[in-house]
């Protein structure tokens, strides 16, 4: 395998001019819905998918991406580059995730501002860094050693959080517009981890999203959560892409899009998944929110063909 | 080597995340001053439900043996002692199966491990390279002189596993929700696992046809294979098995020795 990741040379991946695919609604692709989705054949929206479960050499799940990239835009997610941890990036991983996008040429390509691996554990999760000078600009260095290998800008993910470090010396949005400023990378924001991370860290939602740089967001992600509480019964949210976008999360997201303009959004729902029709409900939500503000998008629409 | 300063947060935040004896991490707050403890254990709570539950997916044939406590306890061992190096968590838990073997509550199960083995081998078989099987038109075509010094091409997803339990039976028994009926565990098993196009395929070889296999698959000639199958079974029947492996795809082309 390690003779395979060698041969895709950054050479491999040529330079190109990502076409935009317009304020249209998506969803996370999940393989149960595929004979669904086939059937309905192609429709205006695109899919997601998690770029970990496609770095396999071959089988099913790659037939499965295929067939669906054959006729709509995709977004390729990646959840375990480790950008925001202090280690260097595995370059192996890194070398897989180029691979993916030279081949199934993705509109949009995103990670998150988080880590997963410290030394030789991996832990699955995406965990939260402190929020200072030094971490400002390992993340940096990271992104662009990314976007130097896929050679085009990445779009990083906002966390949910649910601690706070007492190190941190700027505010998460400080962080995230110098990142975006220093690398030229582009935002994903997502809506519900903003709303989660507020709820559970004390601040404004309202104030983080007019922080936020929305100029360079290319992206949105819409998902549910749950309800928990903290040892003093106080309310703690879990970011748990386990049910329907809440009611709060909506109403921020017409906020978003009324000052932003149209932009993709996906709808990720990622356990207790839904048959078909009630994930594409959500999708249908978010378009009729984008279709209202269509004219501010700064491009085009395009229907799948 | 020390981390640069500033950027020794991680190096505090991970240990706990798998060892519930120790306390929160330093440094983590929550608003206002309030304790981080509880909000500490939600990504305790991530990894660890996280990685029993793709130990659960690659082997759903072991949880429903043992029902979902007993495997969940059994994981959650295991996850917390040999988390996953790699962020591919499909290839996660190579080494659950010897665990299972060595897991106190488990012993009872001698055949356990094994149909672990198979479900392991059956992840590797559905992730492994797409390539096409050999027709049975090839083998057709080369000369009986050259037979003895033939060498097959093994299909990247073939791969072949033995057992002295019936642990075919009990795999493919478990795999998915209609009832099991009683299985003799004593029966000693061999497994051919292949994938020659979307599907992956199990099966149970015939007396002598592991040892065939096992040879075949590793690049040894056609002869020596089968003459070590002979010495293993006397019942070997080397035209069958030789059909039998080219139908099930564990191959891809021929080449003849010396090459």
């Amino acid at each position: 395998m390690s003779t395979e990741i060698k041969s895709t040379g950054s050479a491999a991946v040529p330079l190109r001019f990502v076409m935009p695919i317009g304020g249209v609604a998506g969803t996370s692709f999940k393989p149960e819905h595929l004979p669904d989705i086939l059937e309905a054949g192609p429709r205006r929206g695109f899919f997601e998918v998690h770029a970990e479960n496609y770095m396999g050499a071959g089988g099913p799940p790659h037939r499965a991406l295929e067939a669906i990239r054959r006729d709509h835009p995709l977004s390729l997610h990646g959840v375990c580059m480790s950008i925001g941890g202090p280690k260097p990036l595995d370059k192996a991983h890194l070398a897989r995730f180029r691979g993916l996008v030279a081949r199934y040429q993705p509109a949009l390509v995103s990670e998150h501002l988080a880590w997963s691996t410290h030394e030789t554990s991996f832990f699955n999760d995406l965990l939260p860094l402190p929020y200072t000078g030094a971490t400002l600009a390992c993340v940096c260095d990271h992104i662009d050693q990314v976007q130097e290998a896929i050679r085009r800008p990445l779009l990083l993910e906002n966390p949910s959080t649910y601690v706070a470090f007492r190190e941190s010396s700027m505010s998460e949005t400080e962080f995230i517009r110098a990142v975006a400023e220093r690398t030229g990378c582009g935002l994903l924001l997502d809506v519900n981890n903003v709303f989660v991370s507020a709820t559970n860290q004390g601040f404004s939602a309202l104030e983080y999203l007019a922080d936020f740089p929305l100029s360079r967001v290319g992206e949105i992600h819409l998902a549910g959560h749950a309800e928990q509480a903290d040892e003093e019964g106080d309310l703690l949210l879990i970011d748990s892409h386990d049910g329907p976008v809440a009611d709060a999360v909506w109403t921020l997201y017409e906020i978003v899009i009324r000052r932003r303009g149209a932009v993709p959004t996906l709808i990720e729902w990622d356990s207790k998944i839904p048959d078909w029709p009630v994930l594409q409900a959500e999708a249908f939500a978010a378009q009729a929110i984008l279709d209202r503000h269509q004219s501010a998008a700064p491009a085009g629409d395009r229907r799948a063909a | 080597m020390p981390p640069e300063p500033g950027l020794s947060f991680t190096a505090s935040f991970a240990p706990a995340l798998l060892d519930p004896a120790r306390s929160t991490p330093d440094g983590l707050t929550g608003p206002n001053g309030k304790a981080a403890g509880r909000r500490y254990d939600v990504y305790r709570n991530n990894v660890t439900v996280s990685l029993i539950d793709a130990l659960a997916a690659i082997y759903p044939a072991v949880q429903r043996i043992t029902g979902a406590d007993f495997f969940r306890a059994m994981a959650r061992s295991h996850v917390r002692s040999n988390p996953p190096a790699s962020p591919l968590l499909f290839e996660y838990g190579r080494d659950f199966p010897e665990f299972i073997a060595r897991y106190e509550h488990a012993l009872a199960m001698p055949w356990l491990p094994d149909v672990a083995r198979i479900e392991r081998a059956w992840l590797d078989a559905y992730h492994a390279a797409d390539a096409l099987p050999l027709s049975p038109a090839r083998l057709s075509a080369v000369t009986p002189d050259r037979l003895a010094d033939l060498v097959f091409v093994p299909h990247p997803a073939a791969r072949c596993l033995r057992s002295q339990y019936a642990a075919v039976t009990i795999f493919a028994a478990n795999r998915d929700d209609a009832p099991v009926t009683r299985i003799d565990a004593s029966t000693p098993e061999d497994a051919l696992i292949t994938r020659p196009e979307c599907d992956v395929a199990v099966r149970r070889l015939p007396p002598g046809g592991a040892v065939f296999a096992d040879c075949l698959i590793s690049g040894r000639p056609l002869g020596e294979a089968a003459a070590s199958a002979l010495e293993a079974s006397s019942e070997f029947d080397i035209a069958a098995n030789i059909a039998g492996l080219i139908e099930a795809g564990a191959f891809t082309s021929l080449a003849c020795g010396d090459q």
